[in-house]
């Protein structure tokens, strides 16, 4: 008799079962932090989780979100850039909950770094998972100031607060009126009455007197979010005679907005949209035509001048040929972007790494209009500046900065029966 | 009062009347079904709605006006109406009140359900050149594409008026909902001319869908809005009136303009069911409804 042992196939079965049981059982009972070490590994790649609306009500803007960063890689490789990501999407379904235990599934997938939301309440959400699980998030969309007030330190924000999206919306009227030399006296603001656009009501009237502007706000005309017909606020707005309408809209209501306009035959010196939706979507430019034309929206945008946005824009029309590139693609691809030079220049995809990169980076080539990406130490991105961009040819174009213009502006807006209008 | 105030009063109110005029039709439909069938259709909303998509769909794939395909819709619905009538709504004629309303609350669904699958949840509209348009008269301006719904909705009242007061089976219609056993006594076809009723009634709200398109895009949950709308309005003018539910339209179309005028817009409905309790409170049968026994 000896004592060797033999390995039948059960016994092999058992060993098996029994060595990962008890590695399964130690990953279980490891401390938090090491728990996240030994789901990430030391993989070679980069994983991303991309947390975006791509269900739901927010479906539409969050499906442009995720056109910006399914051509990163195709991106990076046309800018000689020596990174490819591993991306992995994830879908909030527009819900919070959801959102946040989308961002608890990527993380314990191994992803290394979030990207997400578009909406503010489902990046608050994954922000706190992030904070807990001590991964960075770099959000791409998203204006709620408390997301870079609460100390976070796992989080980065890409995209400008609700406060700096206004001001500098209403910065830029003031250059709007200077370049063409036409200032209006008088002006009034029509919003939704949602969450969004009583947010942006209360944030102007609050700027407006700091902001020293040259025209009074004569009226305030609130309208449902879900309104069939605004026949009767575009009467009101036009009984004001008000010579400029700022609208924050969303696209249905924008498209009715315009609609009533034309057919009451009101024409004001201008459409000045100061930092909502709407008026430089696809739908609306395509459904609204001729009408559509010459309409202003001060957003965040990007820049045409830009090697990357040139090659973001060759990309992504290969790839969805009949979709729009706009500011929600343009921010997702920065986010991804933003992992990217993280992760190359902390050599590591160790949370602590790249939070400590991301803390010290400085991008000078990206897409959106405005200076080098960097963080300040809330995490926010102060140098992203807002563009003027009129709807010229059926296309959302930059006019001001001038250093980024495509096209000269045009205001104040031709009438609706102009020639130019074709 | 300012001259400018007044003038956008008076276009308030003229709006006000052309929207009523498309309500008055939408209501009508339920108001003829209930008047003859004592049914309320709690999916009226719903086949409405399927009347927008129709349209939606002859302007999109095939290029045809909603104005045009209004009559073949309206045939569509007339038939669709009474076969729905005969084989899943008759059997509950006289049953109780709640299994009707769980009954036409699970077609409802249904329908929901099938825009979602079959058009999906974005919005669609139409986008005629029209829609810009607008009438000028001295001061006034008047929408073109209201105008044009106002219209064919007055033409189309007119032609139910004639059906139910000039053609036999509109008078066996009418003498069928005054007194159902006199009917049968005669020998009327009861349950033939209920049917044809509902489909009369669902004719109705398919033309109010089509002419509805041209001045709203539609979505799958744009119905339940316009079921409240309906019986608001129907409510108001008398549950069973066709002159009830043609004048109770005008009047939630006006008040509505009117209220967004004078108050704020977004309060407008407010100011509908401010109108539905106040009816309920002082006149319970409605303005042109006859009182119970």
């Amino acid at each position: 008799m000896t004592g060797r042992k033999t390995f039948t196939r059960r016994r092999l079965g058992h060993t098996a079962f029994g060595g990962a049981a008890l590695a399964g059982a130690a990953l279980l009972g490891a401390p938090l932090p090491l728990r996240e070490a030994f789901a990430q590994g030391a993989p070679a790649n980069l994983k991303v989780g991309l947390l975006l609306p791509t269900s739901g009500l927010q479906a539409q803007i969050g499906q442009a979100c995720r056109r910006g960063a399914d051509v990163a890689n195709d991106v990076f490789a046309d800018m000689k850039m020596p990174v490819k990501l591993e991306i992995v999407n994830y879908d909030t379904e527009t819900k919070p909950d959801v959102a946040r235990t989308q961002a608890e599934k990527a993380i314990d997938a191994g992803c290394h770094i979030l990207v997400g939301a578009f909406d503010s309440g489902q990046t608050i959400a994954i922000a706190q998972v992030c904070e807990q699980r001590g991964v960075p998030l770099v959000v791409n969309i998203a204006a709620a100031p408390q997301i870079t007030e609460q100390g976070y330190k796992f989080v980065v924000r890409n995209f400008p607060t609700a406060p700096m999206l206004i001001t500098g919306a209403l910065s830029l009227h003031k250059e709007i009126f200077k370049i063409s030399g036409k200032t209006p006296k008088t002006a009034v603001l029509m919003s939704v009455n949602d969450t969004f656009g009583t947010a942006m009501i209360n944030g102007i009237k609050a700027l407006f007197p700091k902001l020293d502007m040259p025209y009074e706000l004569v009226d305030t005309i609130s309208y449902d979010v879900a309104a069939k017909d605004l026949s009767v606020e575009v009467a009101k707005a036009k009984a004001t005679k008000a010579e400029l309408l700022l609208p924050v809209s969303r696209l249905n209501d924008a498209k009715l907005l315009v609609q009533e306009m034309v057919k009451q035959r009101w024409e004001p010196m201008g459409v000045l949209n100061p930092g909502a939706p709407g008026l430089y979507e696809q739908d609306f430019l395509k459904t609204m035509g001729k009408y559509g034309e010459y309409m202003i929206s001060n957003v965040p945008w990007l820049d045409p001048k830009s090697a990357m946005t040139q090659a973001l824009e060759k990309r992504h029309a290969a790839k969805f040929p009949n979709d729009q590139l706009d500011l929600n693609g343009g921010f997702t691809f920065e986010g991804v972007l933003i992992a990217a030079q993280a992760w190359l220049a902390a050599k590591s995809t160790k949370p602590g790494d790249l939070m400590e990169a991301l803390r010290k980076i400085k991008i000078d080539q990206h897409v959106m209009v405005g200076g080098p990406i960097q963080f300040d130490s809330k995490g926010q991105n102060v140098n992203i500046k807002a563009a003027a961009v009129e709807n010229l040819k059926r296309k959302p174009t930059v006019v001001l900065p001038l250093e980024s213009a495509a096209a000269p502006l045009v205001f104040p807006m031709p009438p609706w029966n102009d020639k130019r209008r074709t | 009062m300012t001259a400018d105030f007044l003038l956008s009063l008076a276009q308030a109110i003229t709006k006000g009347l052309l929207t009523g005029m498309v309500y008055g039709l939408m209501a009508l439909g339920l108001s003829v079904i209930f008047g003859v069938m004592r049914v309320v259709n709690f999916a009226h909303g719903e086949i409405m709605v399927v009347g927008m998509y129709l349209a939606w769909m002859g302007f999109e794939y095939l290029q045809v006006s909603p104005m045009l395909s209004l009559p073949v819709i309206a045939l569509i619905f007339f038939g669709a109406g009474y076969a729905l009538q005969r084989a899943v709504i008759s059997p509950f004629i006289g049953r109780p009140e709640h299994q009707q309303f769980l009954l036409l609350l699970a077609i409802a669904i249904l329908l929901v359900n099938a825009y979602l699958v079959v058009a999906g949840p974005d919005s669609r509209g139409v986008q005629m050149e029209s829609q810009f348009d607008s009438y000028e008269l001295g001061p006034f301006v008047f929408d073109a594409v209201r105008v044009h719904a106002a219209l064919t909705a007055v033409v189309i009242a007119g032609l139910l008026w004639l059906f139910f007061t000039r053609t036999r089976t509109g008078k066996s219609i009418r003498a069928a909902a005054d007194n159902n056993l006199g009917a049968l006594v005669v020998g009327l076809d009861v349950r033939r001319l209920y049917a044809f009723t509902f489909g009369v009634g669902a004719a109705c709200v398919g033309a109010a869908g089509a002419l509805m398109i041209t001045i709203i895009p539609v979505t799958p949950f744009l119905a339940a809005e316009y079921t409240l709308l309906a019986f608001v309005i129907v409510i108001v003018g008398g549950l069973g009136s066709m002159t009830g539910a043609l004048a109770g339209g005008l009047l939630i179309g006006v008040s509505e303009a009117v209220a967004g005028l004078l108050l704020q817009p977004s309060l407008k409905s407010m100011v509908s069911f401010g109108i539905l309790i106040l009816v309920l409170l002082l006149r319970p049968q409605g303005l042109f409804g006859k009182s119970g026994p």
